[in-house]
C-alpha cells in the first residue's frame, strides 16, 4: 500500500504493507526516535501524536493513519531549541537511558497543553502508560513538575 | 570538606538533552541499508533430542537468504556470560545444538529480506524431537536418577566444582571456626528456608545486534552491549574470526541491569553477515527476552543461625540452592555473591560455613542480575537479623549497629569468597552505615510508628521494616579499565573510555572526574566510549565497577596530563615547575603569579616548540573493592482482608563514599529500589506444568509503574573512600537488595507473619495469616 503522511511538518509518501502499523512505518521512514519496547501497547515507548491524540504507534495501523498529521519527539523540539519538556527530563536527571525518554516526553507535552498547573497525582495518571525501569519514576514526576512551572513562567 | 568543580555536582548527563530530544542513536537505529531480517525457532518442549531438522520447505519461502541450525554452524562450546578471560561459568553453549534443554531453547533461525519472510520461513522449518523427561524442581535436580541436562563435552575453563553428570553446575563451600562448638554455645538455634523468584531485568530496549562489513571488509558489530571488549573477544573465538576483524561499538544502550552482560544474539549477528556477506539485524521481542534471555536465578537458602539471649550469633551457616536454568551463565558467581557481599556484613561471627549448589534445570537461563546473589542472599539475612533482634528485646537499628562491620575491620569472608577464584583480603576503609540508619530511621519515622499496628484504614494495619547491605565496587584482581586523554587547542580534552554507559551515566560521571584533575569545566571533556576500535579495553559496566575502576583509570591518565601541562607550561614560561599548579584551565605559577592557558600550552606543543601531542593512557585494576553500604526503610499497609501490601513509604540511605554526582546516584538508587519492590511484590514468572513461561508480556508480567511507586526518600550519605576516585566507590547495584527483606520485615511488624518467599502477592500474605490465625 502507498499513503501520503504528514510527520513533523513534513509530507512524506510512503509505502507499507496492509498489516503494517505505524510504529514500523515511522522506523522504516526514519523516524527511530520512535522506540519500540514491547509491541503491545504497555510500554509507551512508541507514543505519538496523531491529529493531536496521543497513541501507542504500534497499535495503530498504518493504513488508518494515512492523511492525518503524525508529531514524534523530534517535532515539539530539537537539541538546539530544546521544548521546555525536554530541557527539564535533562536538567533534573529524569533521563538514564533514554529509551522510554521519547515516549515520557510526549506523554508530559500532551499532558501540559491542557493542564498547565498539574499536581503530582494527575502527572502520574497521564505517565502511568510509560514504562522506565531506570528512575524508579522520581526523577520523572520532578521533570514534569519543573516542566510545567517553566512553562507557565513563560507563558 | 575541599571544594570542587565538577566533583560532587548534579550536572546534566552528557546525553541527555540529545535522548530527550530523540537525536541519540541506540543498535536498530542504526541499520538502514536493506539488511537480511532474522527470526528465531524456539523449541515448544522442556528437554528433547533433535532428531532431525528440515529446512526444504523453509527455504522456498520467498525473500529466505539463509536458515541456520546445529548442522551448519560452528560447534564451539562456550558461555555466553560476558565475563573476564577465563570466565568463571562453564562452557556448556553451544550457537545451536542437537538437544534442548527449555521451552524457549534455539532451535534454528532464517535470515531472509523481510522479518515477515523470516518469520514465516522458521514456521515451515520441520523438526522431529524425541522427548526426554524434563527436570524443574531444584531439590531434585542432584538425584542419582535425575534426567542428565547436559552430557557432552562441557567443561569449565577454571578450577571449580562442575559435575554436569549431577546437573550441578557449580558447587562451593568455605567456613572457618568450628561450626559445631558455635551452635553447642547457642541458647537457641534460628533456622528458615527462604526463596527468591524469577525475574526478568525489564531494560525497555529489547536485546539487539547488528552486524555488516565496513569498507575494507572487516566486520561491525553494533550492539546493545554492557560488556563490548568480551563481546568481540567471545565473538571472535566462537565463529573462529580474528579479533583484528572485528569491531563492536556500544551506542547508547536502553537499560541492562545484567541482562545485556550476556553475548547472546551478537555470534548470531556476526554469523549471518559473514554466511551472506551482508548487513544483519537480530532484534529480539519482548516476548523473546522475557523467555530466551536471562533472568534472576531463583535460589532457595538455608539459614540457620546459633544464637545468644543477647542476640549474639555464635555460628551462622549458609546454604545455597541455586537455580541456573538450561544453561550455567554466572552459575558459580552469583551464587558466591550470596556468601560473599552478605556475609561480611557482620563480621563478628566466629564460626562460619557457607556452602551452595547451582543446578541445571530445564528452565530458562539465570544470569547477572543487578545485586547478583546479594539480593538473594540479603533477603534471608535481614529476616534473620530482624527476629534475632526481636527476640533480644533490641530495636534491629541498634541490633545492626553493634554487630556490623566498621571502618578499619575486616572479614575473613573477604579472602575466602572470591568471584571464581579465592577472593581479596581487605580493611573496610569508608562505613557510615550506621549514619544511613539515623538518616534513614528519621525521616521515615521509625521510632513513632515502629511496633505500634497503627490502623489506617478499616482491616488495614501498617508496619515497619528495615534492611541493610552491603555491595562492592568492582571485582578486585580481576576487573580492569583503561582510557586514554589529548588535549587539543581550544584547551579541551578528547577523553576515550571502553567504560560501558548503559544510562547509568558513566560517560559524565568519567568527564567530571577527568575535568576536576585538569581545573576545568565538565563540557571540557568530550568522551567517546565503548568502541572496541577507538577506545583502550574495560572489562564493562557490571559489578558496580564503573565509578571506582574505571573513574580510577581515567583519574591516573588525567593525572598524567596535568603532569604534561605543567611540564609544557615550565618550558613555555621558563619557570621551574614546582610553583606550578592547574586553577581553572591554566597553569599558574604560584611564585611568580604567570598563567598559561591550556589552549596557549596546546598551540605550544602543537605548533611552536619542542613538538608533541599533549596525551596520555592509564590502565587500572583494584586491588580491593570498596563495599558502599545502605540502609533501606518501608512503611507499609497491609489489608487483613485481602492480604495486599500497600507501600506508603520508601527510604534509602546509602554510603557510596563521595557521590561524584549526586542526582545521578539517586537516580541509580530510586530505579534499584522500585525495580526491588516491584520484584518483591508483583514480578513472577508463571510457568506451565511443563516448563513454557505462560506470561511473556508486560500485560501480564507486571512491572511498577509511576502510579505504583510509594512516596520515595532518598539520602545520600557521603564518605570518603580513600582508595577511590575523589573518595567514591560505586553505587549501580546495592539499591535492589533491601526492598524485598525491608517489606518482609514490615509485614511481621504489621500483622506479625514471616514472609519467607517471594513475591509476595496478595494471596500469600493472606495465606500466612490464615496459617498463623492471625485472621
Amino acid at each position: 500500500m502507498e499513503g501520503k503522511f504528514k510527520i513533523n511538518g513534513k509530507e512524506i509518501n510512503a509505502v507499507f504493507s496492509p498489516d503494517s502499523v505505524l510504529l514500523t512505518l515511522l522506523r522504516e521512514n526514519g523516524f527511530t526516535e520512535v522506540k519500540e519496547g514491547c509491541r503491545e501497547g504497555e510500554c509507551g515507548a512508541c507514543l505519538v501524536l496523531l491529529d493531536g491524540r496521543l497513541v501507542n504507534s504500534c497499535q495503530v495501523l498504518a493504513a488508518s493513519a494515512a492523511g492525518m498529521e503524525i508529531t514524534t519527539v523530534k517535532g515539539i523540539g530539537d537539541i538546539h531549541s530544546p521544548h521546555p519538556v525536554q530541557s527539564a527530563f535533562a536538567d533534573t536527571g529524569a533521563v538514564q537511558c533514554g529509551f522510554c525518554t521519547p515516549g515520557m516526553v510526549l506523554a508530559a507535552f500532551y499532558l501540559l497543553k491542557e493542564n498547565t498547573e498539574p499536581g503530582d497525582n494527575e502527572i502520574k495518571q497521564a505517565l502511568d502508560g510509560n514504562l522506565c525501569r531506570c528512575t524508579g519514576y522520581v526523577k520523572v514526576i520532578e521533570a514534569v513538575r519543573l516542566a510545567a512551572k517553566r512553562m507557565r513562567e513563560t507563558g | 570538606m575541599e571544594e570542587y568543580l565538577n566533583i560532587g555536582k548534579s550536572l546534566r548527563k552528557v546525553d541527555a538533552l540529545a535522548l530527550a530530544a530523540g537525536e541519540e542513536k541506540f543498535t536498530d537505529d542504526f541499520m538502514t541499508q536493506s539488511p537480511l531480517y532474522t527470526a528465531f525457532l524456539y523449541s515448544p518442549v522442556a528437554h528433547a533430542e533433535i532428531v532431525k531438522v528440515d529446512t526444504f520447505a523453509a527455504e522456498k519461502v520467498p525473500g529466505v537468504a539463509d536458515i541456520l541450525y546445529y548442522d551448519n554452524v560452528p560447534g564451539v562450546l562456550h558461555t555466553t556470560a560476558g565475563q573476564g578471560y577465563p570466565e568463571p561459568s562453564p562452557y556448556d553453549t553451544l550457537l545451536f545444538d542437537r538437544k534442548v534443554r527449555f521451552v524457549g531453547d534455539r532451535v534454528a533461525l532464517a535470515a531472509a529480506e523481510t522479518r515477515a519472510a523470516a518469520l514465516e520461513a522458521v514456521k515451515k522449518i520441520n523438526v522431529e524431537y524425541k522427548e526426554l523427561e524434563p527436570l524443574f524442581d531444584i531439590e531434585k535436580a542432584m538425584d542419582e536418577d535425575a534426567p542428565r541436562i547436559h552430557d557432552g563435552d562441557e567443561y569449565t575453563k577454571i578450577p571449580a566444582e562442575y559435575r554436569p553428570e549431577r546437573n550441578l553446575a557449580a558447587g562451593i563451600e568455605i567456613g572457618f571456626g568450628d561450626l559445631e562448638k558455635g551452635f553447642s554455645e547457642a541458647d537457641y538455634i534460628e533456622e528458615h528456608v527462604y526463596k527468591m523468584h524469577y525475574a526478568s531485568h525489564c531494560a525497555i530496549e529489547p536485546h539487539a545486534a547488528v552486524a555488516y562489513f565496513d569498507e575494507r571488509g572487516r566486520l561491525v558489530i553494533i550492539s546493545t552491549t554492557q560488556v563490548p571488549f568480551h563481546v568481540r573477544r567471545i565473538t571472535g573465538a566462537v565463529l573462529d574470526i580474528p579479533v583484528g576483524m572485528i569491531r563492536v561499538i556500544k551506542p547508547r544502550v536502553g537499560g541492562g541491569f545484567g541482562g545485556k552482560q550476556e553475548v547472546i544474539l551478537e555470534p548470531i549477528a556476526a554469523l549471518v553477515a559473514w554466511r551472506n556477506k551482508r548487513p544483519a539485524r537480530v532484534v529480539f521481542s519482548r516476548r523473546e527476552v522475557f523467555v530466551s534471555s536471562r533472568t534472576r536465578h531463583p535460589m532457595r537458602i538455608r539459614l540457620k543461625t546459633g544464637v545468644k539471649e543477647d542476640g549474639a550469633i555464635t555460628a551462622i551457616e549458609m546454604d545455597g540452592l541455586m537455580n541456573s536454568g538450561a544453561y550455567g551463565t554466572h552459575a558459580l558467581t552469583v551464587l558466591a555473591n550470596a556468601g560473599g557481599k552478605v556475609l561480611p556484613l557482620f563480621n563478628k561471627i566466629s564460626n562460619l560455613k557457607f556452602s551452595g549448589r547451582t543446578v541445571y534445570t530445564n528452565l530458562p537461563v539465570g544470569g547477572a542480575y543487578r545485586g547478583y546473589g546479594a539480593t538473594q542472599g540479603y533477603f534471608a539475612f535481614n529476616q534473620q537479623i530482624d527476629m534475632i533482634a526481636r527476640k533480644a528485646g533490641l530495636d534491629i537499628t541498634d541490633f545492626i549497629k553493634k554487630w556490623h562491620i566498621k571502618e578499619g575491620e575486616t572479614s575473613e569472608v573477604f579472602k575466602a569468597l572470591g568471584e571464581g577464584k579465592e577472593g581479596v583480603s581487605q580493611i573496610v576503609r569508608s562505613c557510615k552505615l550506621d549514619e544511613c540508619i539515623d538518616a534513614g530511621a528519621s525521616a521515615i519515622g521509625w521510632q513513632d510508628k515502629r511496633g505500634k499496628r497503627i490502623s489506617s484504614g478499616k482491616d488495614r494495619v501498617k508496619g515497619m521494616g528495615v534492611a541493610v547491605a552491603m555491595q562492592g565496587s568492582g571485582i578486585p584482581e580481576i576487573d580492569m579499565a583503561a582510557a586514554s586523554m589529548k588535549l587539543n587547542e581550544d584547551g579541551s580534552f578528547n577523553l576515550f573510555v571502553g567504560a560501558t554507559d548503559i544510562g547509568t551515566g558513566s560517560d559524565t560521571i568519567l568527564a567530571q572526574i577527568a575535568a576536576e584533575v585538569l581545573t576545568v569545566p565538565a563540557e571540557k571533556i568530550i568522551v567517546l566510549s565503548s568502541d572496541t576500535d577507538l577506545t583502550p579495553f574495560d572489562t564493562g559496566a557490571y559489578a558496580s565497577s564503573t565509578t571506582y575502576i574505571s573513574g580510577a583509570a581515567v583519574e591516573k591518565c588525567a593525572l598524567d596530563i596535568k603532569d604534561q601541562l605543567i611540564n609544557t607550561a615550565s618550558d613555555m614560561l621558563g619557570v621551574s615547575k614546582d610553583g606550578l599548579i592547574l586553577r581553572m584551565g591554566k597553569a599558574v605559577d604560584t611564585k611568580t603569579g604567570r598563567k598559561a592557558p591550556f589552549e596557549k600550552i596546546s598551540y605550544h606543543s602543537l605548533y611552536i616548540k619542542n613538538q608533541f601531542q599533549i596525551q596520555a593512557q592509564a590502565s587500572h585494576t583494584a586491588s580491593e573493592s570498596p563495599p558502599p553500604f545502605i540502609a533501606q526503610f518501608a512503611e507499609i499497609d497491609v489489608d487483613k482482608k485481602t492480604g495486599e501490601i500497600h507501600v506508603v513509604q520508601f527510604v534509602s540511605a546509602v554510603d557510596c563514599g563521595m557521590p561524584v554526582n549526586p542526582a545521578l546516584v539517586e537516580g541509580q538508587i530510586e530505579g534499584a529500589a522500585v525495580n526491588g519492590l516491584s520484584y518483591a511484590l508483583c514480578e513472577e514468572y508463571i510457568f506451565d506444568s511443563k516448563g513454557k513461561m505462560l506470561n511473556p508480556g508486560f500485560w501480564d508480567y507486571k512491572i511498577y509503574t509511576d502510579r505504583d511507586i510509594p512516596e520515595m526518600k532518598t539520602i545520600v550519605v557521603n564518605s570518603f573512600e580513600e582508595t577511590g576516585p575523589f573518595g567514591a566507590k560505586s553505587v549501580g547495584e546495592i539499591g535492589i537488595n533491601g526492598p524485598a527483606p525491608a517489606v518482609a520485615n514490615a509485614v511481621y511488624d504489621a500483622v506479625g507473619v514471616r514472609m519467607y518467599e517471594t513475591p509476595m502477592t496478595p494471596e500469600k500474605v493472606w495465606t500466612r495469616m490464615k496459617e498463623a490465625g492471625v485472621i
